[in-house]
């Protein structure tokens, strides 16, 4: 096994693989867990690279110990990660809201698998989607990606580390098992030719009394422990200087604005979506693993003469509302494809307002991949 | 006097926005603050050589806002969690947990029994009040058998942990247990606690006047302090006692203070291990 953080070359690698080769070129350094199919190949190997570029991983009790080390982690200048699958995302939740409110950089990779409770740990289903965005209580913004390949994987984990530094709040990375599972060319540039983004921190002198370090739109300065900045750091509601304040609503009204606004106001340079459409009369909007077959299907389907798009979130937090809705302008039908019963669907057609039809199509068993066949059938049949 | 200026000599430690305290009267926090900054000062650190972590509940408003340190208030239960990862990024800063019974024995109890296992370098002061003070007095794993409680309307018929026990079973490098009838004891066993290279805890029985005195019928904050002045046996003098007459009281002292193999210690030997294997 190579020793550097960065293993530039050309790879034939595993999904997971790739997303904790993606977590090391990004600069993490610490990684917690707990064993969970079908995740745990990430932590394995975190386990087997973190120390030798001078890392830490460990392995907590539970999900809620990972996400809290990763977090204190974070406050003491390292780059934190952690991954899981539906159930430990469940028990993570609400450290994962503390992450949000505290402005805490840290990622957190669900490679999701079949649910509800605890389902079919190695079948992949994107049941796990409006989660990150409602599964912790309150009212908030997060960020989350959806790499669609093994090579989306390492680089989407690159850029989820990027924001998460950027923006001082969680991240997620949503792969599935299909996805994680899956051996495909991985090429790792050279490091220097990989973008890496450092969150912004206190300037030496600088006390959590003297400057600001939460509550800003445009993001504060974080006031990392061990280096004299005294910070209080608190998940209840809090003022610009971190000072709890939960006696009045008008604080409260504050903190969930500012925390909302840090993300909304950004979203131009968060969202990310690719399209295939150019005067697509059906166009097909996907994400992840299913982004696969619609890819397949739009090919077969131009062959034989149908016009057909596709859209790709691969960020599906902020929700990519305008560039729906630029899609549902040119487009004559939009079909949302999932591997669910329909999770995104209805923020697909709140963003296409009712400018083109916008219909459903599941795989025909949950947990398996559309077929392309069926897919062209739905096309066919919304042009009738 | 008046007219002249006088600043506690703890003063300095306070951070300076913080001077109003939310304890109510008679609590036993200020007595612990007091015990835990003046072990500080005795050993001659400052608080940038710490970083506080808390949890949720009245015993986790002691660093949180007062101490002038880096410090995190984190969710309830696990401000030991949090502290392992504070403890790896920052290997060289001393990490101390202050929270309360409720939070690192019932909803953090998982957290505790692992880390005193796994013998991290962090200084766990454990605050037992015996209830749930924050929310309105409810049971407590700590709440003696047969205490009235809002949620025991009838007495309490569960048993009560003995916190130090566990901790020790667990593999505690360091276990202590006080009353807030004992500062001074408490300043000196803080000092071993802060300096073991371990997992170090101390327990403090800490009187909660409004929501265990009143709410249990074991009084006021005074009566409190004399019902622990009453109760509390030495170690060595406990060690000669019969089961029998150990009941309902406390017993004081350090239980275990050894040395054995930290955990940031045996990472380091791992990852230099993992570094020059080929």
């Amino acid at each position: 096994m190579r020793k550097e953080a960065v293993l530039s070359g050309r790879h034939f690698m595993m999904g997971n693989i790739a997303c904790a080769e993606g977590a090391l070129a990004a600069g993490c350094r610490f990684a917690a867990g707990y064993p969970i199919t079908p995740a745990t190949e990430v932590a394995e190997r975190l386990a087997e690279r973190l120390p030798v570029v001078g890392g830490t991983f460990l392995q907590m009790e539970d999900e809620i110990a990972s996400i809290a080390a990763v977090i204190g982690a974070s406050w003491g200048g390292l780059k934190a990660m952690t991954a899981t699958s539906g159930p430990g995302i469940s028990l993570m939740l609400e450290n994962i809201g503390f992450a949000l409110g505290t402005e805490t950089p840290c990622v957190i990779v669900n490679v999701m698998r079949g649910g509800p409770t605890t389902g079919i740990p190695s079948v992949e289903l994107q049941g796990d989607v409006v989660q990150p965005r409602r599964g912790s209580h309150g009212d908030y913004q997060i960020i989350a990606l959806a790499p669609s390949s093994v090579q989306e994987s390492f680089d989407y984990t690159v850029e989820a580390f990027n924001l998460a530094e950027r923006f001082r709040t969680p991240v997620f990375v949503l792969s599935d098992a299909f996805l994680g599972h899956m051996r495909e060319e991985l090429v790792i540039p050279e490091e220097e030719n990989i973008s890496i983004v450092n969150r912004r921190v206190f300037p030496p002198e600088q006390t959590g009394e003297t400057l600001p370090g939460f509550l800003d739109e445009d993001v504060a300065p974080m006031p990392v422990f061990g280096r004299g900045h005294k910070a209080h750091v608190t998940s209840s509601c809090h003022d610009a200087y971190g000072r709890r304040n939960v006696i009045d609503a008008g604080a409260l009204d504050v903190f969930i604005k500012k925390l909302n606004d840090k993300i909304a106001k950004h979203r131009d340079e968060i969202v990310r979506v690719t399209t295939d459409a150019g005067g697509a009369e059906v166009v097909l909007v996907s994400y992840g693993s299913v982004f696969r077959c619609a890819q397949a299907a739009v090919e077969a389907g131009r062959a034989e003469g149908l016009p057909l798009g596709w859209v790709k979130l691969g960020t599906l937090w902020p929700f990519p509302d305008r560039e729906i809705e630029a899609a549902a302008r040119r487009a004559n039908h939009l079909i949302v494809l999932e591997n669910n019963l329909g999770q995104l669907f209805p923020y697909v057609q709140a963003a296409a307002a009712g400018r083109c039809s916008v219909s459903f199509l599941p795989p025909r068993v949950l947990g398996e991949l559309h077929e392309i066949e069926d897919i062209l059938k739905a096309v066919r049949g919304v042009r009738a | 006097m008046s007219g002249m200026a006088f600043e506690h000599p703890l003063a300095k430690y306070i951070r300076p926005s913080a001077i109003v305290t939310a304890n109510c009267p008679g609590c036993g926090n200020g007595i612990l603050a007091q015990s835990i900054l003046g072990a500080i000062q005795e050993l001659g650190l400052s608080l940038d050589d710490f970083v506080f972590v808390s949890g949720i509940g009245c015993a986790a408003w002691i660093p949180s806002p007062h101490f002038f340190a880096d410090v995190l208030h984190t969710t309830h239960g696990r401000p030991i969690a949090f502290g392992i990862g504070i403890k790896v990024a920052l290997p060289h800063k001393r990490v101390m947990v202050i929270s309360g019974d409720g939070d690192l024995t019932a909803i953090g109890g998982n957290h505790l029994i692992h880390a005193a296992r796994r013998n991290i370098e962090m200084t766990v002061i454990c605050v037992n009040n015996g209830i749930y003070g924050m929310t309105g007095g409810q049971l407590a794993p700590t709440t003696p058998l047969g205490l009235t409680t809002v949620t025991t309307p009838f007495g309490n018929v569960e048993n009560p942990f003995d916190i130090c026990e566990l901790v020790k079973g667990a593999g505690a490098s360091f276990v202590a247990r006080w009353t807030t009838y004992h500062p001074r004891q408490i300043l000196r066993t803080a000092k071993k606690a802060i300096q073991k290279k371990g997992f170090a805890f101390v327990e403090v029985l800490s009187q909660c006047p409004v929501e265990f005195g009143r709410k249990t019928g074991m009084g006021t904050a005074v009566q409190m302090l004399q019902w622990y002045k009453k109760s509390s046996v030495p170690l060595a003098r406990a060690q000669g006692m019969s089961p029998e007459d150990l009941r309902d009281k406390i017993v004081v002292g350090e239980f275990v203070n050894v040395e054995k193999p930290e955990l940031m210690e045996t990472l380091a030997a791992m990852r230099a291990k993992a570094m020059s294997a080929t």
